[in-house]
């Protein structure tokens, strides 16, 4: 069991990433894209979006922070796991929490207002539920097994294990030891991180870090070719490519 | 000196009857789909009027459109690149579907099925949005022919930019129609705006278009578009926008709006500019030197400096040549008689404009003149400043000099021409008076009012291939299922995902749809389409008009 869920999950969910990834890359690019639904409300999503969005951007920082890099490390430039330990409480639960607000409101707006709850699909409401559960899961660690229950040194644990799994020597020992409240918190975080690729979610790949460097006016050229001898792909498709 | 090519329109106001062909031939053709069912790519204001989305113009609220930094260097009104990446996540500078207005149908099937009773059964009308009932509040053309009264009209943004006083005046005087369509312009803000570099414009023929595959939905293109002509659709959440019909000018038809225009005011040619001046007259300080700047980046084609670095630069000589026979260089360069749309926005629109001599004419009328006397007429366009001053604020940002020079070169051809046609003498004063000779005069006339289809529109292939590899003939028609028998025109990703129906498939559905459906918003009324893209203006396209019977098809 602990084999099955620390050791293999962890490789389906990667290989579901990298190959969903690809295969959408490859297939779907026209799917490729936010859905916003801002046409139709952009009062609460003015509020709600950019708290979610921001929030969760510091709660991913954080899980590089605590998990990618290892506790000699921050000890060998003289922070004590007690310092660590505190900011990254007080850091985890405020970005941890303003990520559940907007997500809430988020949700809220969704329900209620009726064109965007018309455009939601299937795959969208599983999508929240995971996204929703993991956010959750992952406010109530830091909160209960870190803060209230007293502190809990991950460093020890979950993160030797996650690197470990990209050393390509997994340990599940590691994890048949942490809290309930964490496995869970981790589970969900593996399923959301495989299907990843097939959700709305994917538009964060999408993130436009060239457009600080590119010039504002782009010219691209139709190749040369003739009028319209592509094949009968999509009527819009770019001129330039295939 | 770059020497690049662009496709061109020029639009003659004064012709245009008001009466939306153009607009509705361009959405079958182009946006009868589900998510665009608000879309105008062609849509037909009447002024002075709000325009569509509900006061556009008003950059202001809307923030389109360029303006200049503190050094005098462009800037996208709406902020740099560091501010656009700061608000990726939410853009309260997008019109939303209120301000364009909420598509609607009517449920037609009651008016059938409903039982026999006393009254009369009414089909209500649905929300294409939400599928819900609804109230018709707005349209895309709800303020047509002053619709509304001055309460609308009045809050039309060039208005408010003239005087109270004058207002009342002169709304019951005057009232013209404005067709609009993407300016595929050379400064595009649109395309400065957009994250993912997905707008671009092509470098043969200066069209701007939309990556549908690089478009990542971030709808930040709609607030740099100062005339709001890119649209997001809400389904696909990818942005779309006019595409100067490419697949027909590329093999030498003109766009669906233009061949289709009743009052045949369109004309498309090319028109050569140099690239590398572009920026810096964008970058000229006062707005109303902006035309003047526009007119300093076209190239004379018949110059032979021109010529040999358009050579240079890879124009083709098939291009040249149109360069050269160009209606709307003859209109913009040589009569001077079109002007651009705003050029206050800065991004150098391409899609010009005759303005009408009809609100003077009209006005005139009012005052119990001969509106078509020369001598009254251009008395009246210097007295009757209203509609001058109103004309100048579409399209001089505000200089009235260089519209009413316009005005008074339309007037004294009317005048000239007038002569010419009772048998008496041509008068050569006339024209010159306006800087003419009365050559250019019977040039202009022939124009502006006698032009045939190919002198209105000179459009060059793009040359390389033959014209009969056209999309439609690379495809059956029978192409609705891929090899593995999946429905082609839906994907596992939501609606439009995965590969797209091919032209011809979408019609012969759209028809069998169309006859067969009887829901209101169905995701299948996406393939709902009349494929207009391929006709060239001969005999009927299948499923335009309704069967007349038995044996007619
Ligand atoms: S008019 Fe067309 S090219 Fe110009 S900014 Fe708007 S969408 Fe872009
Ligand atoms: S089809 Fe021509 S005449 Fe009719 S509204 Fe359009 S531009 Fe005007």
């Amino acid at each position: 069991m602990n084999l099955l869920l620390w050791v293999a999950l962890p490789y389906v969910a990667i290989a579901c990433l990298v190959g969903g990834t690809v295969w959408r890359y490859r297939y779907d690019r026209f799917g490729w894209t936010t859905r916003s639904s801002e046409l139709y409300e952009k009062r609460l999503l003015r509020i709600a979006s950019p708290l979610f969005h921001f929030g969760l951007i510091f709660v991913i920082l954080g899980h590089i922070a605590g998990l990618v890099v290892p506790e000699d490390w921050t000890e060998a430039v003289h922070v004590p796991e007690s310092a660590y330990h505190a900011v990254s409480l007080v850091a985890g639960s405020i970005a941890g929490a303003a990520a559940v607000a907007g997500l809430a409101l988020l949700v809220y707006r969704r329900r209620t207002s009726g064109p965007v709850f018309s455009a939601t699909t299937r795959n969208d409401k599983l999508m929240y539920v995971l996204l929703g559960g993991s956010l959750l899961l992952g406010l109530g660690v830091t909160v209960i097994e870190n803060g209230i229950r007293g502190p809990y040194d991950y460093r020890e644990t979950v993160g030797p294990w996650f690197r470990d799994v990209f050393l390509l020597r997994p340990d599940p020992d590691l994890m048949a030891r942490i809290p309930l409240l964490y496995k869970f918190h981790v589970l969900l975080g593996l399923v959301l991180t495989a299907l990843f690729p097939f959700t709305r979610l994917i538009h964060a790949f999408a993130a436009p870090w060239r457009y600080p460097f590119r010039p504002y006016i782009v010219y691209r050229s139709r190749g040369g070719r003739g009028p319209a001898t592509r094949d009968p792909a999509r009527g819009w498709e770019p001129v330039t490519r295939r | 000196m770059r020497v690049m090519a662009q496709l061109s329109m020029v639009m003659n106001l004064d012709k245009c009857i008001g009466c939306h062909t153009c607009s509705v031939t361009c959405k079958q053709a182009w946006t009868n789909r589900a998510g665009t069912e608000y879309v105008w790519f062609n849509n037909v204001e009447t002024r002075p009027g709000q325009g569509y989305p509900r006061r556009y113009e008003d950059q202001d609220t809307w923030q389109g459109g360029w303006t200049l930094d503190r050094k005098g260097r462009l800037k996208p009104r709406s902020g740099g690149r560091a501010r656009r990446m700061l608000g990726i996540f939410s853009n309260p500078l997008l019109p939303t579907i209120a301000d364009y207005y909420e598509p609607w149908t009517y449920d037609y099937e009651t008016l059938t099925t409903a039982p026999l009773q006393d009254d009369v059964p009414v089909a209500r009308p649905y929300s294409l949005i939400s599928g819900e009932p609804t109230k018709v509040e707005w349209s895309a053309n709800w303020d047509d022919d002053l619709g509304g009264g001055p309460d609308i009209a009045g809050r039309d943004p060039v208005v408010q930019k003239i005087s109270d006083a004058i207002r009342l005046d002169y709304e019951r005087a005057f009232m013209f129609y404005l067709p609009r369509i993407c300016e595929h312009c050379l400064n595009p803000a649109c395309m400065a705006a957009c994250p993912s570099g997905a707008i671009y414009k092509r470098a043969e023929d200066g069209i701007v278009l939309v990556d549908q595959d690089g478009c990542r939905g971030w709808r930040m293109c709609v607030t740099g578009c100062p005339y709001k002509k890119i649209y997001f659709n809400h389904r696909t959440g990818k942005a779309e926008k006019c595409t100067f019909c490419y697949p027909r000018v590329e093999v030498g038809l003109p766009t669906v709006c233009s061949e289709t225009c009743v009052g045949r005011l369109r004309y498309i040619g090319v028109l050569l500019y140099d690239a590398d001046k572009v920026t810096a007259a964008a970058e000229t300080e006062d707005d109303k030197a902006l035309y003047e700047a526009q007119l300093g980046v076209f190239l004379d084609p018949e110059d032979p400096e021109v010529i040999a670095a358009a050579r240079r630069d890879g124009v083709p000589e098939t291009w040249l040549e149109a360069a050269r026979r160009s209606p709307v260089h003859a209109l913009i360069n040589r009569y001077r008689v079109a002007l651009p749309l705003h050029p206050e926005f800065r991004t150098m629109p391409m899609v010009w404009y005759i303005p009408p001599l009809s609100p003077v004419v009209d006005a005139l009328r009012d005052t119990g003149h001969d509106g078509e006397d020369a001598g009254n007429l251009f008395g009246a366009i210097e007295a009757l400043r209203i509609p001058v001053r109103y004309l100048a604020g579409l399209f001089t940002a505000g200089d009235p000099e260089p519209v009413a020079a316009v005005l008074r070169k339309l007037a004294a051809m009317r005048s000239y021409m007038r002569d010419t046609n009772l048998g008496d003498p041509a008068d050569e004063a006339k024209a010159a008076a306006v800087g003419m000779s009365g050559r250019d005069m019977q040039d202009m006339y022939r124009l502006l009012a006698l032009a045939k289809y190919d002198e209105r529109y000179v459009i060059p292939t793009q040359a390389a291939a033959e014209a009969a590899a056209l999309e439609e003939s690379a495809c059956p028609v029978d192409y609705d299922y891929d090899e593995h028998g999946r429905d082609r025109t839906s994907g596992p990703f939501g609606e439009a995902s995965g590969r797209p129906a091919p032209a011809s498939v979408e019609s012969f559905h759209a028809l069998k749809d169309r006859q067969t459906t009887g829901a209101l918003v169905s995701p299948g009324d996406r393939k709902g389409r009349v494929n207009l893209l391929n006709w060239d203006g001969k005999g009927r396209p299948g499923g335009l008009f309704p069967r007349r019977g038995k044996g007619d098809e």
